[in-house]
C-alpha cells in the first residue's frame, strides 16, 4: 500500500506561490531588452545634473541608488534614495511623476508610461540614513489627568519623556520607557493650553487658561519660581529661542503668544517679561522663533508679523491671508525643537560643541541651493496657505489652494522637502515645499483633522482627526499605511518623538496613548 | 457769531474772570445744599418734576457705580464648557452631534448602563386589545383566524403584502409609521429620524416581529444625520431608542436614544 503524503499546510502553500511569484517576475524582464537612457535630476532644486547615461532597461532600485552615490562623489558615505520618473522632461512638479518602485522595467516600462527610445528624467530624493519603523499599536493608554487633554510634547532629547497639558489645570510628565506617569505639574489654575521643553530638554514651559505661564524643570518636575504673570488674557502658543542663538548657557528665552494680542519674550533664567510686543488687533493664535533670530506671530487679524528677537522690534508685516491665520510652521522647526540632539543619540561634550552642532544642523536644514533660507508656510481660516520666504521677500511666494474648509495645523517635514496640512475638510493634504505645488490628497478621517506629524525620517505622517482616530500615512505611496483606532473620542493632539520611536497623542477621552511599533 | 454768545466772546477777548475757577468750584459744592433745599421747599407739580429728574438721576449713579465695581472685580479664569485645545477656543462649536457621541461611550463603559432603559416598565396590552379579530366572508367568519392589529406599526421598506387568503395579520396602511421624533436625553434635542427595525417590544416576541410600535418598545432609528463616530473612526448609523408614549393615541412616535 502506497503511504500517500499529507496535504501541505496553507503557510507551505502561501509560501511556494510567492516564490514562483517572484521567480516568474525575474523571468519577466525579457532577455532582449535595450539599454536606455536615463538623466539624473534633483528634485529640490530641479537641476539636470548629468548628461544622459545609458543603463540597462532592467535596472533596479538599489543599482540606481548605487550609480547616483557614485556620480554624486559621496559612494563612501551612501545615502538612500527614491527615484521617480518624470512624465515630460521639463516637468518638474512631484504629483505628475511615476515612482521606481522595484525596477525601472516594471514600474516604467512595461506599464507603457515610456518607451525604450525616450530619454527619462529620473527624479532622485535624498532620504533620511535613518529609518522609523511605522507605528502600529498602542502600547498603553495612561489615564490620570481629569479632564481632555490638550497638548502633547516629546523630550527633544530622545522618546523617553512626554510631557502633556490638560483641561485639569495640570501638565503631566510620563516616562515612556516605563509608560508611567513621573510627576504631576501643578500650579496652574486654568486649563493648560500648551506645553513646549526647551531645546536642550532642561525646561518645561506650561501656558493656560489662567493668563500665566510657568516653568518646570523637566528632569525633576519641580516649579521653577512662581506664575508668570504678564498677559490679560490665555496663552496660546509658547516657542523657545532656538538653541545656536542663547546668548549664555543657561540664559534661555522663549516667547509666548495670547488672546490678549500680544507675544511677550520672556527671560527664564531671571522670570520677568523681556519684551512685549504689540501690533496685532486680534488674538495671536501661533508664534515662532526662526534659526535666524526672527519670531514670526499669526493672528486672527489675517497677518503675519515678523519681529526682530533682538530688539522686539516689528520688522515687516505679511499681509495675505483673507481670514485668521490659524498655525505657522516653519521648515526648520524639527531641527530648532532638537537643537543639537539628533538621531544618533549623541550628545556634545562642551557647550560651545553644543551650539555649534546646533546651528550647523540648523543650516543644513535651511540651506536651499546654497543659500541658508528660512520658508514660513501659514494656514488660515481662508482655506488657503502661503508660502512665505520673509528673509527676502514680503510678498508669498505662492498661495497654496486646494482645501475646501478652514486649514487648522500645517507642517513641514523635518526634511523640508514636504509641507502636509490637516483641515477641517477631513483631509490632509501633501504639498511641495520648494514649489507649493500641490502633490496629493489623503483621504481616510471621516471627521475634522486637528493636527499632523511627521516622523522624523519624513518617510511617514500621522494625523489626529475628531473621528477619534489616529492615522499613518505613507508618504512616498500617499496611502494610508494604518489606521489607529483606539481612543474614545476626539483627539486633541499629537505628537511624534524626535527618535521616531513612539507617536504620543491625547484628547478628549482624558487618556494619554503612547504608539510603538 | 450768534448775538446770545456775549460771554464767550467776552472770554475770547479778555480771557476768564480771575476767580472763575473758584467761583465754578463753590457753585458745585453748593450744588447738593441747592438741590436739597429745592428738594424740601418744592411742592404740587414741581416737586414732581424735581423727584423724577432726581430718580433718573440714581439710575444713572447707580448704574455707573455698578460698572466701576465691576471693572475692578477680577473675572474669573475658569470658563464653563469642556476643556478645549487653543486652536478650537474662539469657534463656535456645532455641539449638536458629536457632542453626544462622548457621553453616550462614557455611558457605555459602566456596564450598568447597558441594559437600562428610560422605561422599564410598561402595562400589558392583552390580544383581545391588540387584534381585532376578522370576520368577513364565510370561511373566514366561521373559523375566525384572521386579524387585524390596532396598534400603530413599523414595516419595512421591501415588505410585500401575501396573498389574501394566506394573510392571517393585517397591519393597516393608516397606523404605519416610518419615522419616530427621537429625544437626545443629554442634548435635549430632538430630531425626525427614520425608523429602521423594531428591536424589541416587550410585550411579546411576535409583537416585535410584527413591527407592533407600543409605549417602551425598542426600535433601531437611523442617525447617521448627527453624525456620530464610532471609536474605530467610523460614522455610526443605527441606534437604539425607546418609545415613550401611546403612539396609538398620539399618532406619533416619541422615542427617546439610549445613550
Amino acid at each position: 500500500m502506497a503511504t500517500l503524503l499529507p496535504p501541505k499546510s496553507k503557510r507551505i502553500k502561501l509560501e511556494e506561490q510567492k516564490k514562483t511569484a517572484e521567480q516568474a517576475e525575474f523571468a519577466q524582464i525579457p532577455s532582449d531588452l535595450p539599454d536606455i537612457l536615463i538623466q539624473f535630476r534633483a528634485s529640490d532644486t530641479g537641476e539636470n545634473d548629468r548628461t544622459p547615461i545609458k543603463v540597462p532597461g532592467g535596472t533596479t532600485v538599489k543599482q540606481l541608488e548605487l550609480l547616483l552615490n557614485e556620480l554624486l562623489g559621496n559612494s563612501d558615505d551612501p545615502l538612500p534614495y527614491t527615484f521617480s520618473v518624470a512624465k515630460n522632461s521639463v516637468e518638474t512638479n512631484l504629483a505628475n511623476v511615476l515612482d521606481i518602485t522595484d525596477d525601472i522595467y516594471s514600474s516604467i516600462l512595461k506599464p507603457g508610461h515610456k518607451t525604450t527610445e525616450d530619454l527619462l528624467t529620473v527624479l532622485y530624493t535624498p532620504q533620511a540614513v535613518f529609518r522609523v519603523r511605522p507605528v502600529s499599536r498602542c502600547s498603553s493608554a495612561i489615564t490620570g489627568h481629569e479632564q481632555a487633554i490638550l497638548a502633547v510634547a516629546f523630550s527633544p532629547r530622545n522618546s523617553s519623556r512626554m510631557v502633556t497639558g490638560g483641561g485639569d489645570n495640570t501638565a503631566r510628565i510620563y516616562d515612556c520607557e516605563t509608560e508611567t506617569p513621573v510627576k504631576t505639574l501643578k500650579g496652574h489654575t486654568g486649563w493648560v493650553l500648551c506645553v513646549s521643553y526647551s531645546p536642550d530638554g532642561k525646561y518645561i514651559a506650561t501656558g493656560s487658561y489662567d493668563r500665566t505661564v510657568r516653568l518646570w524643570d523637566a528632569g525633576t518636575g519641580s516649579a521653577l519660581g512662581d506664575a508668570m504673570k504678564g498677559h490679560s488674557a490665555f496663552v496660546t502658543g509658547i516657542v523657545w529661542e532656538p538653541y545656536h542663538l542663547w546668548s549664555g548657557e543657561d540664559a534661555p528665552r522663549f516667547a509666548s503668544a495670547s488672546k490678549d494680542c500680544t507675544v511677550r519674550v520672556w527671560d527664564a533664567k531671571l522670570r520677568r517679561v523681556e519684551m512685549t510686543m504689540s501690533g496685532h488687533t486680534a488674538s495671536v493664535t501661533c508664534v515662532r522663533w526662526g534659526g535666524n533670530g526672527f519670531i514670526y506671530s499669526g493672528s486672527q487679524d489675517k497677518t503675519i508679523k515678523v519681529w526682530d528677537g533682538k530688539d522686539g522690534k516689528l520688522l515687516h508685516t505679511l499681509k495675505a491671508h483673507a481670514h485668521w491665520v490659524n498655525h505657522l510652521a516653519l521648515s526648520t522647526d524639527h531641527v530648532l525643537r532638537t537643537g543639537y540632539f539628533d538621531h544618533t543619540g549623541k550628545v556634545p561634550a562642551s557647550d560651545a560643541d553644543k551650539r555649534r552642532i546646533a546651528r550647523e544642523r540648523y543650516e543644513k536644514a535651511a540651506t536651499i541651493g546654497g543659500k541658508v533660507v528660512e520658508r514660513l508656510v501659514s494656514a488660515s481660516d481662508d482655506f488657503t496657505m502661503y508660502l512665505w520666504e520673509p528673509s527676502r521677500d514680503t510678498k508669498p511666494i505662492t498661495r497654496l489652494l486646494g482645501h475646501q474648509k478652514l486649514v487648522n495645523h500645517v507642517t513641514f517635514s523635518p526634511d523640508g522637502r514636504l509641507i502636509a496640512s490637516a483641515s477641517f475638510d477631513n483631509h490632509v493634504k501633501l504639498w511641495d515645499a520648494r514649489t507649493g505645488a500641490f502633490i496629493a490628497s489623503l483621504r481616510g478621517h471621516v471627521a475634522a483633522v486637528y493636527q499632523c506629524a511627521f516622523s522624523p525620517d519624513s518617510r511617514l505622517l500621522v494625523s489626529s482627526s475628531k473621528d477619534t482616530t489616529l492615522k499613518v500615512w505613507d508618504v512616498r505611496t500617499r496611502k494610508l499605511h494604518t489606521d489607529l483606532p483606539g481612543h474614545q473620542d476626539e483627539v486633541f493632539a499629537v505628537d511624534w518623538s524626535p527618535d521616531g520611536m513612539r507617536v504620543g497623542s491625547g484628547g478628549k477621552d482624558k487618556a494619554v496613548r503612547l504608539w510603538r511599533h | 457769531m450768534p448775538q446770545n454768545e456775549y460771554i464767550e466772546r467776552w472770554e475770547k477777548l479778555h480771557g476768564k474772570r480771575l476767580d472763575h475757577d473758584e467761583r465754578t468750584r463753590k457753585r458745585a459744592a453748593r450744588e447738593a445744599h441747592n438741590s436739597s433745599k429745592s428738594a424740601q421747599k418744592l411742592h404740587g407739580l414741581r416737586a414732581k418734576l424735581h423727584a423724577q429728574a432726581r430718580y433718573k438721576q440714581k439710575i444713572q449713579l447707580r448704574k455707573t457705580l455698578k460698572s466701576h465695581e465691576e471693572k475692578s472685580v477680577k473675572t474669573t479664569t475658569a470658563p464653563t464648557s469642556d476643556p478645549l485645545p487653543p486652536y478650537l477656543l474662539d469657534r463656535t462649536q456645532p455641539s449638536s452631534a458629536k457632542a453626544l457621541s462622548s457621553a453616550i461611550k462614557q455611558k457605555r463603559a459602566e456596564k450598568a448602563a447597558k441594559f437600562s432603559v428610560p422605561l422599564p416598565k410598561v402595562r400589558g396590552i392583552s390580544e383581545e386589545e391588540m387584534f381585532k379579530v376578522i370576520k368577513t366572508g364565510k370561511k373566514t367568519a366561521k373559523k375566525s383566524w384572521k386579524r387585524m392589529i390596532t396598534k400603530p406599526t413599523f414595516v419595512g421598506p421591501d415588505f410585500t403584502r401575501r396573498p389574501v387568503k394566506y394573510e392571517r395579520f393585517i397591519r393597516p396602511m393608516g397606523l404605519r409609521y416610518k419615522k419616530a421624533n427621537v429625544t437626545h436625553p443629554e442634548l435635549g434635542v430632538t430630531v425626525q429620524l427614520p425608523i429602521l427595525s423594531v428591536k424589541k417590544n416587550p410585550q411579546s416576541p411576535m409583537y416585535t416581529q410584527l413591527g407592533v410600535l407600543t409605549k417602551g418598545t425598542i426600535i433601531e432609528v437611523n442617525v447617521s444625520e448627527l453624525g456620530m463616530v464610532t471609536t474605530g473612526g467610523k460614522v455610526v448609523w443605527g441606534r437604539w431608542a425607546q418609545i415613550t408614549n401611546n403612539c396609538e393615541n398620539d399618532g406619533c412616535v416619541n422615542a427617546v436614544l439610549l445613550v
